[in-house]
């Protein structure tokens, strides 16, 4: 047994799994346990209790909400990576899922529990945060909700209240005519942190004229971000342009550096990943408006 | 703290500490060495087993966590004492072992990938196998040993040359 001693308890709801941790500070909400568990084993935490929430069943959802995809915490990532409304209403998530982990971390791994750890090189959380996702969680004052820009405040930390747990993450559903989306990632082997990743989602209208578009990067900061890509929007297949822009609009993040990825690294490979990322998604997109 | 686990068929009542991992639980309390220890942090699978018919890491999950799933180990693949699977008699064939470390988390890996799809491509074997750390064999042989494995079950598991 390599981690420290705590108690075990079976949250019945979200405002159970709250109550717990408003009781003790110490306390940490189990889901999949894929990312916590090794950092208990190193004991790198060491909470009192693991309030386990991933029996809650009215939490494992994917709904079609009109305006949204609605995602709940405790939805195993399996369920996501094989999910025909996904696949089609939210690909971008769908093309992130795959580099989560491996397919038995998958199938443990949770989206809530991801979206909670909060790794600056989580794919799940740079999804949330390239589209504006809003999280919804539960804490002693009921039920809350933050934007994804306002929720991602450091590495492994998020704005989240020490007494919530997370019950949900809403992604927008675009209905521009044709949508094209784009992940890119380098890490140093397959299922392992990334490096550096940028997702892109693009919209075009049915004139050929690009309507949106949004990027994130994520590995690269303390925390996935997104970098507006607004003012080349007529030019987004302009590689060039592109890469200009991207340098410019992360010029004053601060890399991380380690053993594996040099922080000039890093921003150099965010530069090209990034615009790649976004002409990926501009051809998916024309290649759809030429199929029809 | 108590816990029922169903293990390969058989309901196991164990008292566990929360913190005890589901593979120390197996190994320990069950006797069930097949499930084996490697990093016990979540990087090797050596220690896979199948929880509700998907591979999971037994070193990510405590005991208690697994209480009221199907839990199936490499002891349980078995058709019958002293038989092997059509996987492990694969593994055999094709030398897709060398020092046996790794080799029952890739056949539970493996049996997991044959029952949703019948016909992997190198692809889906190498995804399917993507959490598995072989350190002899280079893989070639284990990628070999479950496209034969594949083949097998969708015919009958005869050797692909019969002596004269």
């Amino acid at each position: 047994m390599k981690p420290a001693a705590f108690d075990y308890i079976r949250a019945e709801s979200a405002a159970h799994a709250s109550s717990l941790l408003l009781e003790d500070e110490n306390g940490r909400i189990i889901a999949g346990g894929q990312t916590l568990v090794p950092m208990l084993a190193m004991r790198l935490a060491r909470p009192s209790r693991l309030i386990d929430v991933a029996r809650i069943q009215e939490l494992s959802y994917i709904r079609d909400e009109s305006e949204r995809i609605s995602i709940g915490a405790t939805t195993r990532q399996v369920l996501v990576e094989k999910s025909a409304l996904i696949h089609e209403k939210l690909p971008l998530l769908h093309k992130a899922i795959e580099w989560v982990g491996h397919p038995p971390t998958r199938a443990r791994g949770t989206v809530g529990g991801s979206l909670a750890n909060s790794d600056p090189a989580a794919e799940i959380a740079l999804v949330a945060a390239t589209l504006g996702a809003t999280l919804r969680y539960v804490d002693e004052t009921g039920e809350n909700s933050v934007e994804a820009e306002d929720y991602f405040i450091g590495p492994m930390i998020t704005a989240l209240p020490q007494s919530a747990c997370l019950v949900g993450a809403d992604f927008p559903k675009w209905n521009d005519r044709f949508v094209g989306t784009g992940f890119e990632e380098v890490n140093a082997r397959s299922s392992d942190f990334a490096f550096v990743s940028a997702a892109s989602q693009v919209g075009f209208d049915e004139s050929g004229k690009c309507t949106r578009a949004v990027l994130g990067i994520g590995g690269l900061g303390d925390f996935p971000f997104r970098v507006d890509v607004d003012a080349v929007k007529d030019r987004i297949g302009d590689e060039a342009a592109l890469r200009e822009a991207i340098a410019a609009a992360i010029e004053d993040v601060e890399p991380l550096s380690d053993l594996h990825a040099t922080a000039e690294y890093r921003r150099r490979v965010a530069i090209t990943l990034a615009s790649r990322s976004i002409l990926n998604a501009v051809r998916e997109a024309r290649e759809l408006a030429h199929a029809n | 703290m108590r816990t029922e686990l169903n293990v390969n068929g058989e309901i196991h009542v164990v008292d566990v500490e929360p913190r005890k991992t589901l593979v120390d639980c197996l190994r320990e309390d069950l006797r069930l060495v097949g499930a084996h220890t490697g990093c016990e942090h979540g990087v090797c699978g050596a220690c896979t087993v199948i929880v509700d018919g998907t591979p999971v890491r037994s070193c990510l999950m405590f005991a208690v966590q697994a209480e009221g799933s199907e839990i199936v180990t490499i002891e349980g693949v078995a058709p019958a004492p002293g038989e092997l699977s059509i996987l492990q008699d694969a593994f055999c064939e094709t030398h897709g072992m060398q020092c046996g470390f790794c080799t029952p988390g890739m056949i539970l890996a493996a049996h997991a990938l044959l029952r949703d799809n019948q016909e992997p491509t190198r692809e889906d074997i190498v995804e399917a196998i993507s959490g598995n750390i072989c350190r002899c064999t280079g893989y070639d042989q284990i990628v070999e040993a479950i496209a034969l494995a594949a083949r097998r079950m969708r015919g009958r598991n005869m050797p692909d040359r019969v002596p004269a």
